[in-house]
């Protein structure tokens, strides 16, 4: 199986970075959560229900709508923040990537570990520029505030494609597709990865590597 | 393979259609009521959420939504509309956008109805979340209040995209293939908003014909000519409005008030509320300040003169009620009724008492400065400034052109209100207008008094000699700095 790669690439101001990156990757988890799912017998199983929330950027003239769970909003907005950090740490011309990939678990017989299969990658690009006065400001809110709504289109696009999708699994298989470790929304496992690049468009340090959800550390 | 739809099946199919249909109506006029909205999202499944997401159902909508499908489902050739439009408090109204959902006679016929095309129709859903956060009428329907409000319209059969301008834009949001035909939903949105800041005088007929009783309830709601938008928006009960006879809406949701800076009467963009009525129908009702507050127009340009854009301090609330009676009154054809139903403070400069506007001033720029007698404050203190010269404005010039009452500027002082430019409210303290009546008149430079002055030019004059040696001498650095600037 193909793994379905795409890529969004945005230009902001250094202050709008999080909510840039928020604005994307919740909308993109939004069409990629679920309700919980409650298993019956002989097989069957019910699917709870996903709330919506708009939100206001402060520093971006854009509302978007997210899923209604604040257990995922604090660990997306964990993620972005340490991205937009080695960001501003990195010294270089403010250039990095933040992936949201979701993959499967496949397990292995031991002694071998589980595999993680990506099935779908969002790479987001982000280029930071830096402003000279308010009124460049005001100008990059509204500019950024229009691509931000081009990229939404974008992700709502590809999404509609209706490409491949894990089948939906089994009471004992659920674990291996979805993210169950919410308590009111269910996405399919995901993880989240973000690398800066200096000047020269390489990585600067290793790919720094974090694992926001694992079901299984091994 | 190619087999035939099994009765269940195509009973879920046309059920999912149809639920599909009225979600997406609620989701769409719900994006354009002004508000942020808020669902919980719930683990334990209700049964009642339909696509397995929380999206509330506004009575009102579904009415009309089930009333303009009219037992039918979205089929080929048939499309179900939901039109946005924008309607400004002086009568003039613009589509802003359609979203469409048709039907075309794409098959897929393998697909599993009650699983994948109910999951598929649910991404669409949250597509539909996604995609009326992104076009432009989000934003104007975000900031909507008393100067417009959003209306919707929906209607079944053949999508009309006419009144969307030239250059529209279209988005689509997404395609679910079905095994009776493949669901497409679709956005064409406006780009060309021009169109509303070249109405602002003008007194023409609204393109769309509102029938002058548009703030009354209808009688019963079906008598709703097709042209008619239903405004979004809640109104919250205690609210003030107005309108006699309105309904008011039995949800207690804020509205939005506008707190941009005071503007002429033409106000420009606007962005309509859509109000759910009691009944079935919808009412439009402009969303209205809390008791007390003053209305604002938004402004579309402030003149340069200082005392012109101190213009357009809005509407009081107790004129709401005339404002609306000079406008069912008014009607598309009667604009100079409707602009003397409207009581305005004036600028500063402006002269006063109040006086007719004739139809002549309507077609000057500032027209809408029309003085008003404003006796409750001819006598404060704070807002006559004695000491300003009757300077004559060609603001001034041009209201005294029209033969008003008022004196000329070559008369004594006139009492006039002190509006500064970008004043907010004249109800409360204006830090602006304090800032402003202070400054006119500075004290004078210690520096400037005369008899200081004279002694420092005495020994100015003395200390001459000296300073010019001294810079002869350094006549060489000097030259080197200039070279430096060049």
């Amino acid at each position: 199986m193909n793994c379905r790669s795409e890529v969004l690439e945005v230009t902001v101001e250094s202050r709008q970075v999080e909510e840039a990156m928020l604005a994307l990757l919740h909308t993109i988890l939004l069409h990629r959560s679920t309700g919980k799912f409650h298993y019956k017998k002989e097989g069957t199983y019910s699917i709870g229900t996903v709330g919506t929330l708009d939100f206001d950027c402060d520093y971006i003239d854009f509302t978007f709508a997210r899923v209604s769970s604040e257990e995922l909003d604090r660990v997306i907005r964990k993620a972005v923040s340490e991205f937009k950090d080695a960001l501003s740490n990195s010294g270089s011309d403010g250039m990095g990537q933040i992936s949201l990939e979701f993959y499967q678990k496949k397990k292995s017989r031991w002694p071998f570990s589980d595999e993680c299969i990506p099935w779908e990658v969002w790479s987001i690009k982000v280029n930071v520029v830096n402003l000279a006065n308010e009124q460049e400001r005001q100008i990059c809110r509204e500019k950024v505030g229009e691509k931000l709504g081009e990229k939404v289109i974008n992700v709502v696009e590809v999404i509609n494609r209706h490409e491949y999708l894990p089948k939906m699994p089994t009471q004992s298989e659920v674990d291996n597709v979805f993210d169950t470790s919410l308590k009111d929304v269910q996405p399919y496992l995901y993880k989240i990865t973000y690398q800066i690049t200096d000047s020269l468009g390489t990585s600067v340090s290793t790919t720094m590597r974090r694992l926001i959800k694992d079901t299984l550390a091994l | 393979m190619d087999r035939d739809l099994s009765p269940q099946d195509k009973k879920d199919l046309d059920k999912f259609i149809k639920f599909f249909a009225l979600k997406t109506v609620q989701v769409i006029v719900q994006a354009r009521l002004g508000e942020k909205i808020c669902t919980r999202s719930s683990s334990s499944p209700t049964g009642s959420d339909w696509f397995n997401l929380a999206i509330k159902d506004i009575p009102e909508v579904t009415h009309e939504a089930k009333k303009a499908l009219a037992g039918q489902l979205p089929g080929i050739g048939r499309s179900m509309c939901v039109e946005i439009s924008l309607k400004t408090s002086e009568g003039d109204s613009m589509e802003l956008e359609t979203w469409c959902l048709e039907m075309n006679e794409k098959c897929d016929k393998d697909i599993k109805v009650s699983y994948t095309v109910y999951n598929r129709l649910s991404v669409l859903l949250k597509s539909l979340l996604a995609i009326t956060r992104v076009t432009p009428a989000y934003k104007l329907s975000r900031k909507q209040g008393h100067d417009y409000v959003i209306l919707y319209r929906i209607y079944f059969g053949e999508v009309q995209l006419s009144g969307l301008g030239e250059g529209f834009q279209t988005v689509r949001v997404g395609v679910v293939s079905t095994p009776v035909g493949t669901v497409t939903l679709s956005c064409a949105y406006r780009t060309n908003l021009a169109f509303m800041s070249n109405r602002q005088f003008e007194r023409s007929a609204p393109i769309m014909g509102i029938i002058v009783d548009h703030f009354v309830d209808p009688p019963c709601s079906g008598q709703r000519p097709a042209t008619m938008g239903h405004p979004c928006n809640y109104r919250a009960p205690d609210e003030e409005d107005g309108f006699a006879g309105v309904q008011d809406s039995q949800e207690v949701c804020t509205t939005s008030f506008s707190t941009s800076p005071p503007s002429q009467v033409g106000c420009t963009r606007s962005f309509l509320v859509l109000h759910a009525g009691k009944e079935g129908g919808v009412l439009l009702v402009p969303a209205y300040p809390p008791h007390g507050a003053d209305a604002h127009l938004t402004v579309e340009h402030a003149p340069n003169t200082p005392g012109s854009s101190g213009d357009g301090d809005g509407l009081s609330q107790s004129e709401d009620g005339r404002r609306d009676d000079g406008r069912r009154s008014a009607s598309p054809t009667d604009p100079v009724e409707a602009l003397n139903a409207f009581t305005r403070k004036v600028g500063a400069f402006v002269n006063r008492p109040v006086t007719q506007i004739t139809a002549a001033s309507l077609d000057l720029p500032f027209a809408a400065f029309a003085p008003r007698g404003l006796g409750s404050e001819e006598n404060d203190p704070m807002v006559q400034p004695p000491d300003s010269p009757p300077c004559p404005s060609p603001l001034q010039a041009s209201l005294h052109s029209q033969g008003s009452e008022g004196s000329g500027p070559q008369d004594d002082f006139v009492m006039i209100d002190f509006r500064p430019a970008f004043s907010k409210d004249d109800l409360l303290p204006m830090d602006l207008g304090t800032f402003y009546r202070e400054f006119q008149n500075p004290p004078q430079l210690a520096s400037l008094s005369l008899h200081i002055s004279s002694q420092s030019m005495a020994d100015d004059l003395d200390s001459l000699p000296e300073k010019l040696a001294v810079y002869e001498k350094n006549i060489d650095e000097f030259d080197a700095f200039v070279d430096m600037l060049q």
